[in-house]
């Protein structure tokens, strides 16, 4: 197990590397001048020249990325062009209403999927079960901003339950906080629970099928008692993966949602500095939220092959 | 079958609106008719106006043609790069080579296809094709795996052990005897990649990232809507409900080809 998990994380370590190259790359090689970009084209030489001086542009790419990686590894983002704050308490800020939002959604994703999922299987081939795929096959087809849209319609200006947008912030209270983030997560827990019931249904009665499942049944167990003593926890292995792996899409999913109901988050921050040029901003944030998919992944596979050793070996 | 079939026919009234909007559509998407603006659903405008007195039959059917385009091009992309890479991949298992794609695909799987189109568009600007490429990229991987996948079940027959003793070559074996077995896997993960295309292009549109003003996109329609929800419903149910009918049609037809085209389903059916 351990060697498996060293070698997973050079594998990450590897993959930050590159992700890193790629997203400098990116931003900061390709384009030109990006204090050329971030001025406009209207911009006086001797402006151009005072920012790239000050952005450490008339240095080498190499230093350049060396002295970004290593600020970013020490906690230090850079400045923001637009804000003139450090990149870095921008982002905690944000992270803030991001990372629980994510969390919140892959709460509710896994409490609707369970039951659902669970229901369908145990009576499979039932108009339950048929409700259950139908209700999916929606689930997985509504873009969650627009369901988001219907969502504010229904509970916020008709019903006045919540408010349309907005974020009070947590010195408000903790309850103002999560109320605030309720509909924002029910839109972005849509899709994801459709994935997972439907996941968890395939699973289950995969594992159904066992030959252990039989031995329990003829050893005298109610089909209940197989269900919730043998079969669950045997299935719940792909479920598993599957969460850990909608944590990262509910992360980037944000970005849009965070859009909809104006949440101060990541990624309304990464709208706000690609439509003010801020470039070290969005560099900064695509870095971060790549770190956390590629971290989560890693993540995944450990737990993965914890639970099933086999893997251990896999390539 | 009865999926495929439902399917196909939701499917196939989007891309036949999209086709005939090339040549012919109710009104122009681009003419601007203040005295008509906001009218809801009904008489000379089936589906209503939008607050520039656009009818939203014609926005609908313009709107189809950018989501089928940047999806079916990102597919074309995902596909002809991720297929020889899985083919390569599969048929020299092991390898560095393998190893090498694998790891790229891992790769770009860490950029999920909105941040691959921030990052593009913080450097090019927004724009449809910046889109169809974010999207495309985010296919790559996803084909590699499902053919790579599939090719290594296949290197193990026994008929490909034929081939190589008739001294076939890797390549020759992977373009003659795999691609053609793993072709259905390829159509049936394409009409999934499809609808996910679609919306991915309009949550790229969304938020600003996809086709510009003035070209109608759904994504963009839903944002325009946005402000105006309470008082112009149809503004939002709209373009929503086709995205929605668009990608369960081509969900339901993907479920449908799966259980057509993929022997395991059927085997496990019958």
């Amino acid at each position: 197990m351990l060697r498996y998990g060293l070698r997973r994380a050079a594998s990450m370590l590897v993959s930050l590397a590159v992700a890193s190259v790629v997203i400098f790359c990116a931003i900061e090689v390709v384009p030109g001048d990006p204090a050329q970009y971030m001025l406009g084209l209207n911009a006086s030489p001797d402006t151009v020249a005072a920012l790239r001086a000050e952005l450490g542009l008339d240095q080498q790419p190499v230093t350049r990325y060396m002295s970004w990686i290593t600020g970013m590894l020490r906690g230090d983002f850079g400045i923001s062009y637009t804000y003139r704050t450090p990149v870095a308490q921008m982002v905690a800020d944000r992270l803030w209403i991001s990372l629980p939002l994510a969390l919140y959604a892959l709460i509710l994703s896994t409490a609707i999927a369970f039951p659902v999922g669970i229901m369908a299987a145990a009576r499979r081939g039932s108009v339950v079960d048929m409700g259950v795929i139908g209700a999916t096959q929606l689930g997985i087809a509504v873009p969650n901003f627009w369901f988001a849209m219907i969502l504010v319609v229904i509970f916020a200006i008709n019903l006045g339950w919540f408010s349309a947008g907005g974020f009070p912030g947590w010195e408000g209270g903790l309850l103002a906080g999560i109320k605030a983030l309720t509909l924002p997560a029910i839109a972005l827990a849509l899709p994801q629970a459709s994935i997972l019931a439907r996941v968890m249904r395939s699973a289950l009665i995969d594992t159904l099928g066992e030959d252990f499942v039989r031995t329990a049944r003829a050893k005298g167990l109610s089909r209940r008692q197989v269900l919730w003593r043998h079969a669950l926890r045997n299935a719940l292995i792909p479920v598993l993966t599957i969460i850990g792996l909608q944590f990262s899409f509910l992360l980037a999913g944000a970005i849009i949602i965070e859009n909809v109901f104006y949440l101060p988050g990541l990624g309304r921050l990464v709208f706000q500095a690609i439509a003010a040029r801020d470039l070290i901003v969005v560099e900064s944030v695509v870095m971060l939220l790549v770190f956390a998919v590629i971290l989560v992944t890693f993540l995944v596979d450990l737990a993965y092959a914890w639970v099933d050793p086999r893997l251990r070996g896999a390539r | 079958m009865r999926a495929l079939v439902l399917g196909g026919l939701l499917a196939a009234v989007f891309v036949a609106a999209a086709a005939v909007s090339f040549v012919w559509t109710p009104g122009d998407v681009t003419a601007v008719d203040i005295a008509n603006r906001l009218q809801p659903p009904g008489g000379s405008y089936p589906l209503g106006t939008d607050h520039f007195g656009r009818d939203l039959v014609s926005m609908v059917m313009v709107g189809a043609r950018v989501s089928i385009a940047v999806a079916l091009v990102a597919v074309g992309i995902g596909m002809g790069l991720g297929v020889p890479l899985g083919l390569a991949a599969a048929a020299t298992r092991g390898s560095w080579l393998d190893e090498v794609i694998m790891r790229g695909n891992d790769l770009v799987f860490a950029f999920p296809a909105l941040l691959i189109a921030i990052l593009i568009t913080a450097v090019f600007g927004p724009s449809a094709l910046n889109a169809i490429i974010a999207i495309g990229i985010f296919n790559v991987p996803v084909f590699a795996r499902v053919t790579r996948g599939a090719a290594l079940s296949l290197w193990t027959r026994e008929f490909i052990l034929a081939a190589r003793v008739a001294g076939k070559g890797r390549i020759r074996i992977s373009v003659e005897h795999i691609l053609p077995n793993v072709a259905n896997l390829l159509i049936v993960q394409g009409t999934i990649q499809f609808s996910l295309g679609i919306l991915a292009e309009a949550g790229l549109s969304y938020v600003g990232l996809g086709a510009q003003p003035p070209t109608p996109s759904w994504g963009r329609m839903l944002a325009e809507a946005q402000t105006m929800i309470s008082f112009a419903p149809h503004l939002a149910l709209v373009p929503g409900l086709s995205i929605v009918l668009m990608v369960l049609g081509l969900n339901l037809m993907g479920d449908g080809l799966r259980d057509l085209l993929d022997p395991r389903v059927r085997k496990a059916r019958a």
